[in-house]
């Protein structure tokens, strides 16, 4: 910085040097802020006691043929309905010509007895009706959302309105006859 | 210092019409700062940066704190446990404070030594009294939030102080507590403050730099810029070593967040608030404990002692006043020294008195841990004495029969050897 009368050197820059030092500077430097938001970012995602709700177990013995409940699961909605001989036959009758979402029964249902969706309408996020005895069930005897009119079947998927796609079925599977774990 | 003409188009419009770049290339880049600013004159930058870490993770932490009495605690030890990178950023946030005091205390006794505090610069020293008032408050407030044993009756003491105002005493107490006694409501109130002061010190802080920035920063000759030669530009002179001096700084910080993270905190805060049992030992965190030394340092039979003092104040008014007096002092200290030469390399006494200065500050510190009892309780109030001898007698005093030593002539005259034949420098 400071250069004397005495200073014999010449001063030279040697330009590569100076460049390779700034961008490996920049790069060093950028990673390490990386590294160093990840732990502020990810903080963000679901914590480990969410995740460990993450599974629901219930017990079905109680719910007899042609009833609905409903089960809460990851914060959402979880409808099982202990379907009737008519509501299987008609599920299983529909050709998949008919469908928006094409989907036969038989790859919505572990047991033909026992439906279970993800009760969230998939156009906008509304709760459909249909679960209580004296619900509006909809065109098709399933659900209907009453937000902007989607109509479901008894397999609960999408016939009329405005959803894309049939409702969720979630992951789950059955430890005996009645007792059902979610997720 | 030029008007820097901008070649990328955006900037350029943007500039034209608020001329952010040119602020920023003016005060952060080009900006004139002393050529001869040793590793004291780092400290500044560094508190920018804690303010922003403890700003970042305070939010981040503070999406899974509930400030709610029968929650809270639980609460911290779920963001200990559960929250992806909880533990980190709650340590970084807990050790960030006590950073913030070491870091604050040294840029603050860097100025004393300096004398950075003279005139031009008083208000920007009152200006930092202030923040590191607010600073104090912002502490005390966090440190009630994990509704631990320390934390329930740290603030019953601390809000307790007041008290002591004469007639609205209990009033206050009360509204301050929002009800009888430190319950929810008070730990309502401390969240929605602790997070509001941040960012009235950040405020604080643009206004801290407005006022450096117009007389420009003191340096180790603590004399005046008188020149070009005297001055560089704080790019990439002061940016490169405020960055070097940042990296030593993270090691130490870091070396505390993951290898002695509760270093600096009370086991009993690990234990939840408990209203019906107080902790054998209160003490404050570590860098309130030169003012509790000087709280406790007041004798009960104060009035006896100082019969002239009106009745209404009695031995705890006292004590409080002593200890807010310690703080407030420092804000008149531009009037209280009277010397003209500012920093103690060219003052030969008051060099001295600083390090004893200093000194009686650690064991004010000392004390303040210990129980206000036998030798401590005598060793605190000798030096809670000597603190406010310092301030009221010797400063005033020493600065008008101190012979000071010559000053340099200049600032570059005082980094570069005799020898040289003042030529002039490629890049000043």
């Amino acid at each position: 910085m400071v250069t004397t009368s005495q200073d014999k050197k010449k001063e030279t820059v040697d330009d590569t040097k100076r460049d390779f030092l700034l961008y490996s500077t920049y790069t060093v430097g950028a990673v390490g802020a990386l590294a160093a938001a990840w732990p502020f970012i990810d903080s963000m995602n679901p914590s480990k006691d969410v995740l460990a709700l993450a599974s629901t177990e219930l017990d079905l013995s109680s719910v007899e043929e042609g009833q609905s409940i409903t089960a809460m699961w990851r914060g959402k909605p979880v409808f099982i309905r202990k379907r009737t001989a008519d509501e299987i036959k008609l599920a299983k009758s529909i050709k998949l010509s008919e469908l928006k979402d094409p989907q036969s029964d038989g790859d919505r249902v572990q047991k033909d007895q026992w439906l279970v969706l993800v009760g969230i309408c998939t156009h906008l996020g509304c709760i459909p009706s249909g679960q209580k005895g004296g619900d509006v069930k909809g065109d098709f005897n399933g659900w209907f959302c009453p937000c902007h009119g989607s109509h479901y079947d008894t397999s609960g998927r999408i016939r009329k309105g405005p959803a894309p796609k049939n409702l969720d079925v979630p992951p789950y599977r059955f430890t005996n006859e009645t007792n059902i774990i979610i997720g | 210092m030029t008007k820097p003409t901008w070649k990328n188009p955006v900037v350029k419009w943007i500039d034209h019409r608020l001329p952010i770049f040119t602020f920023i290339d003016h005060s952060a880049i080009q900006h004139p700062t002393p050529r001869n600013l040793n590793y004291f004159w780092n400290f500044g930058s560094l508190l920018g940066f804690i303010l922003v870490v403890m700003i970042a993770s305070g939010i981040i932490l503070s999406m899974n704190y509930t400030a709610n009495a029968s929650l809270a605690f639980d609460s911290v030890e779920r963001i200990m446990r559960d929250v992806n990178y909880g533990w980190l950023i709650r340590y970084v946030h807990m050790n960030g404070a006590s950073m913030f005091f070491i870091v604050v205390y040294l840029h603050i006794f860097r100025g004393l030594y300096y004398g950075s505090y003279k005139q031009p610069r008083e208000l920007l020293w009152i200006i930092g009294i202030l923040i590191f008032l607010t600073m104090m408050a912002t502490a005390f407030l966090g440190y009630v939030l994990p509704w631990g044993q320390m934390s329930f009756w740290g603030a019953t003491v601390i809000t307790n102080l007041f008290s002591v105002i004469p007639f609205f005493g209990d009033t206050i107490v009360t509204w301050l507590w929002s009800g009888f006694s430190v319950d929810n409501p008070t730990l309502n109130k401390f969240f929605s403050l602790h997070y509001l002061l941040p960012f009235i010190i950040f405020g604080l802080v643009f206004i801290h730099l407005w006022a450096l920035h117009t007389h420009g920063s003191n340096n180790p000759t603590g004399i005046d810029v008188k020149g070009d030669k005297d001055e560089i530009p704080f790019h990439p002179y002061y940016t490169v070593k405020d960055a070097f001096g940042l990296g030593f700084f993270l090691v130490i910080f870091l070396g505390f967040v993951f290898f002695a993270p509760n270093f600096f905190g009370e086991p009993d805060n690990y234990i939840e608030a408990n209203p019906l049992v107080t902790p054998p030992h209160i003490v404050p965190e570590w860098y309130f404990l030169p003012y509790y030394a000087i709280l406790r340092a007041v004798p009960d039979n104060f009035i006896d002692v100082w019969g002239w003092l009106p009745v209404i104040i009695p031995a705890k008014t006292a004590g409080v006043i002593c200890m807010f007096a310690s703080i407030l002092l420092l804000a008149a200290l531009p009037w209280l020294d009277t010397s003209k030469v500012r920093s103690a390399n060219y003052r030969p006494t008051y060099f001295w008195l600083y390090w004893i200065f200093l000194i009686n500050t650690i064991i004010l510190g000392f004390v303040g841990a210990k129980p206000a009892e036998g030798a401590w309780l005598l060793i605190g109030r000798l030096s809670t004495l000597y603190y406010f001898l310092h301030l009221l007698v010797l400063i005033p005093l020493v600065g008008r029969f101190e012979k000071t030593k010559p000053l340099p002539d200049s600032i570059s005259s005082s980094v570069i050897s005799v020898s040289t034949k003042d030529e002039e420098p490629a890049n000043a």
